[in-house]
């Protein structure tokens, strides 16, 4: 009887987005106060209700309710209940309805933190989310309905897949769904302000703080996903170019566009359209994300559902979704056009030159995902695209990104010189080459000349996004003389920003450094045997039986020593699942600033010695490419506390929302 | 021209200048890293490149698989159940390895017709069957086997 008021519940949350949708909608159309005023309490009820859906699917999974087919499938009663209640989004119906939630809790937000901005333009914006949401309960109600029941009732499930039974599985998915469907408020935000016909640097200075909680989400949700690959997987690589990768990375980037264009728009009114449709495709990108994720097209871990109406759907939603709002983009987007001007040389320039190289980058690596879905749809093959050519592509890219970002950082808004540029970056850019060419070339004496130059190249781009970044601070002191009181009055902008681009630069350290420096080994080992890589010296000590909740396990042990140091004790795993024969590896892993060790159990070999096959790894400065996103999320926290989100919010419940000038600095 | 097409026509030839390296970028990178599919099949009829890296999937035949004592080459052969692919392969093999299973390897063919592997792969769940593998199977006549039955789930 429970599950059915699952289903119940989301009908009803679905009564409620159709509400949610119309009235506000036609309200803020008509001038009709009433039915704009619909919009806040339809949005509260809407998450009360598919909060009610999920309460109750956790609750099945809880108690091993097996009459649902969606628990049957993805649960087993020797499951740990911290694992059970995750298992609700380990499968696809359930990640439907964590897509659902996470858009009603947005939604939910924006109807709480929205009372400043004009009733019309907050009922469009809420308007807009129910129809997204709209899209997808329906979606949910007709093809992937969590439950579903099953007869007869199994007596045990078929459990969780054991690679989803682990710490990422916890948060990646609610961390990456954040940012996913934080794009939905981008777009409700665009798609209003295009239909009220207002895109004015006000409406961009409500958006920031939303794409840029939405960006922090989904910034640590492809650096999560990239660290559960790495330790999960076992096979020491933290980025793949998989196809499932790059549907959340493509998102982001196009995020990190939008967040660059809206400080544009905000400050000096420009770029608008080109803001908007940036929104658009933040948004659009996410929706083929899931699509290319949960349609089965990309067969993968994370390709559940297999099942083509499901994909039929979703890819009519996105073509509903992009050619509706292209189609509105096109009717209202021109006769919002206009702005201030500015010169070739000029802040704006350098981030527009961001904004092309960002979508071009996001463009390449769509078209190496989508081509050989393409191919074989047509019926020409099947063939892959290896990630030498996404290495080849991105790399120079990015460099010239990360190269214009340094200049960036000191140009001045409007109007520049290249002379006053020059003056104040040729220090910097002395110091990037002296810094990190000559930790280059220490460091990589012995190798020769390609990867020198490689780490060269990386080392000194971030050693020049450091040094620009920091000398942006100290170039917006008003107050010279005293570093202290110059150094508070700056907004929480400009520090925001320095933390994010410190962070790329510690990512780019990281990658630098993991992709020339690491060295691997894969052998033969049988107990006592040793093997060195970069003066770590590995000693296999063997394997031992071990018990978990659910699995039986061989665990390795390895010594790792240095200079005849004790250095570490790694213990890596060869789990059986009791439920299935499936076997997991779970690596061994001496997490370190500059340098990780790593060791993975393969197979036990023939002959009488126990050997196994086994995978060992020394990677320096790995962490750092997670340590740089983490700086990035900082980055965008201390930017969302600036004054100037609170300011306009108290200052808009008494005046008329003017284009006031906002402060300098931060963008 | 009035400074507002200039900058225009500015930004334009930006915008151009930018994709048009992309392209050539893009083009060369793509040609090179292409990476095509043949069945044992198509292998055995000469149809897939010697010197070039491709893809070659099928079921591990039953009893093929020979593991060095010293070290960790392994020699193995897939089949489409019509022909065969001998496959040798210097690595860890993948946790779902095993004979009967549908795998998909990475590498060049040598001259001497043996397939000389640089990365097998074998998916996440022992019930996937690589869609290329089930492709060749079906083509080669043969029924899919018992994994191919669950249709859903993880």
């Amino acid at each position: 009887m429970i599950p059915e008021l699952g289903t119940v519940a989301l009908a009803l949350a679905l009564c409620m987005a159709l509400v949610q949708a119309t009235f506000p909608m036609a309200g803020a159309h008509k001038g009709i106060a009433p039915w704009m005023a619909v919009a806040r309490p339809a949005a509260m009820a809407q998450f009360a209700f598919v909060a009610l859906a999920f309460a109750i699917l956790s609750y099945a999974f809880a108690v091993d309710d097996f009459s649902v087919a969606f628990v049957a499938n993805n649960s087993n009663t020797a499951l740990p209940i911290y694992y059970k209640l995750t298992a609700v989004w380990g499968g696809h119906e359930g990640s439907m309805l964590l897509w659902s939630l996470v858009l009603t809790l947005w939604t939910l937000a924006v109807a709480l933190f929205s009372r400043a901005l004009p009733a019309e333009f907050a009922a469009r914006v809420l308007a807009v989310m129910g129809l997204v949401s709209i899209g997808f309960l329906l979606f949910m109600l007709l093809t992937s309905n969590p439950f579903e029941r099953l007869s007869p009732v199994p007596a045990q499930g078929a459990d969780l897949n054991p690679l989803l039974q682990d710490i990422g599985m916890i948060i990646h998915p609610p961390m990456l769904y954040m940012g996913y469907v934080g794009m939905a408020v981008a777009f409700g935000f665009a798609i209003a302000a295009l239909l009220g016909g207002r895109l004015d640097p006000a409406w961009a200075r409500w958006s920031r703080p939303w794409v840029t909680v939405a960006w922090m989400f989904l910034t640590a949700g492809v650096a999560l996903g990239s660290w559960w690959a790495y330790y999960e997987l076992g096979w020491g690589g933290w980025w793949f170019w998989d196809p499932v990768e790059n549907a959340s990375f493509m998102p982001w980037l196009v995020a990190t566009a939008l967040i660059h264009s809206l400080a544009v728009t905000e400050k000096r009114g420009l770029f608008k359209s080109w803001t908007v449709l940036l929104a658009i495709t933040a948004f659009s990108l996410s929706l083929l994300g899931t699509f290319l994720v949960r349609s089965g097209v990309l067969t993968s871990v994370h390709a559940f559902a297999t099942d083509p109406a499901r994909g039929v759907y979703i890819l009519t939603f996105l073509g509903v979704v992009v050619g509706g709002s292209l189609l509105l983009y096109a009717l209202r987007g021109p006769s919002t056009l206009g702005g201030s001007t500015f010169s070739k040389v000029s802040r704006e320039t350098l981030l527009l030159a961001n904004n092309v190289l960002l979508i071009v980058a996001m463009g390449t690596i769509l078209l190496g995902t989508l081509y050989p879905l393409v191919i074989d749809a047509m019926g020409g093959g099947k063939l892959s695209v290896g990630p030498p050519y996404f290495n080849t592509v991105f790399v120079p890219i990015m460099s010239v990104l990360m190269l214009l970002l340094g200049v960036g950082n000191l140009a001045r808004w409007k109007q520049d010189s290249l002379g006053r540029l020059w003056r104040h970056l040729r220090l910097a850019l002395g110091g990037a080459v002296v810094i990190g060419g000559g930790a280059a070339i220490m460091l990589a004496s012995d190798a020769f000349a390609a990867k020198t130059a490689m780490v060269a190249l990386g080392l000194i781009l971030a050693v020049w996004v450091l040094i620009t970044s920091i000398q942006s601070i100290w170039t917006q002191l008003s107050d010279k003389r005293s570093l202290a009181a110059g150094l508070r009055r700056l907004p929480a902008g400009a520090y925001g920003m320095v933390l994010a681009h410190v962070g790329l630069a510690v990512t780019v350290v990281g990658i630098t450094m993991t992709t020339a420096f690491e060295s691997e080994q894969r052998l033969r080992m049988a107990p006592g045997d040793t093997a060195t890589l970069s003066g770590y010296t590995f000693r296999f000590e063997g394997v031992e039986r071990e018990k978990g909740p659910n699995y039986q396990a061989a665990m390795g042990s390895f010594t790792v020593t240095h200079d005849g140091e004790r250095e570490a004790t790694l213990k890596p795993e060869k789990r059986h699942y009791l439920s299935g024969g499936k076997p997991m590896t779970e690596a061994g892993i001496d997490a370190g600033l500059t340098r990780d060790l790593y060791a993975s159990l393969g197979q036990p070999q023939s002959g009488s010695d126990g050997a196994w096959s086994i995978r060992l790894y020394h990677k320096p400065f790995v962490r750092w490419i997670w340590l740089g996103a983490l700086f990035m999320v900082a980055g965008g926290m201390v930017a969302l506390s600036d004054r100037r989100y609170r300011v306009t919010r108290r200052r808009k419940a008494g005046t008329p929302v003017g284009d006031s000038p906002a402060p300098a600095g931060g963008a | 021209m009035t400074p507002r097409r200039k900058k225009r026509l500015y930004l334009v030839a930006l915008v151009l200048l930018g994709v048009g390296a992309a392209t050539a970028l893009f083009l060369t990178a793509f040609q090179e890293n292409l990476i095509l599919y043949h069945s044992p099949t198509e292998v055995a009829e000469g149809k897939a490149p010697v010197d070039r890296t491709f893809r070659v999937g099928g079921l591990v035949k039953e009893d093929s698989v020979e593991h060095s004592e010293e070290d960790l080459k392994v020699r193995f052969t897939v089949t489409d159940t019509n022909h065969d692919v001998p496959i040798v392969y210097d690595g860890v093999l993948p946790d779902l390895f095993k004979e009967g299973q549908g795998i998909v390897a990475n590498g060049k063919l040598g001259g001497d017709g043996v397939f000389v592997a640089e990365k097998v792969l074998a998916k996440h769940d022992e019930n996937y069957m690589p869609p290329e593998v089930a492709e060749s199977l079906e083509k080669a006549g043969a029924k899919p086997p018992h994994s191919m039955a669950r249709p859903e789930g993880n």
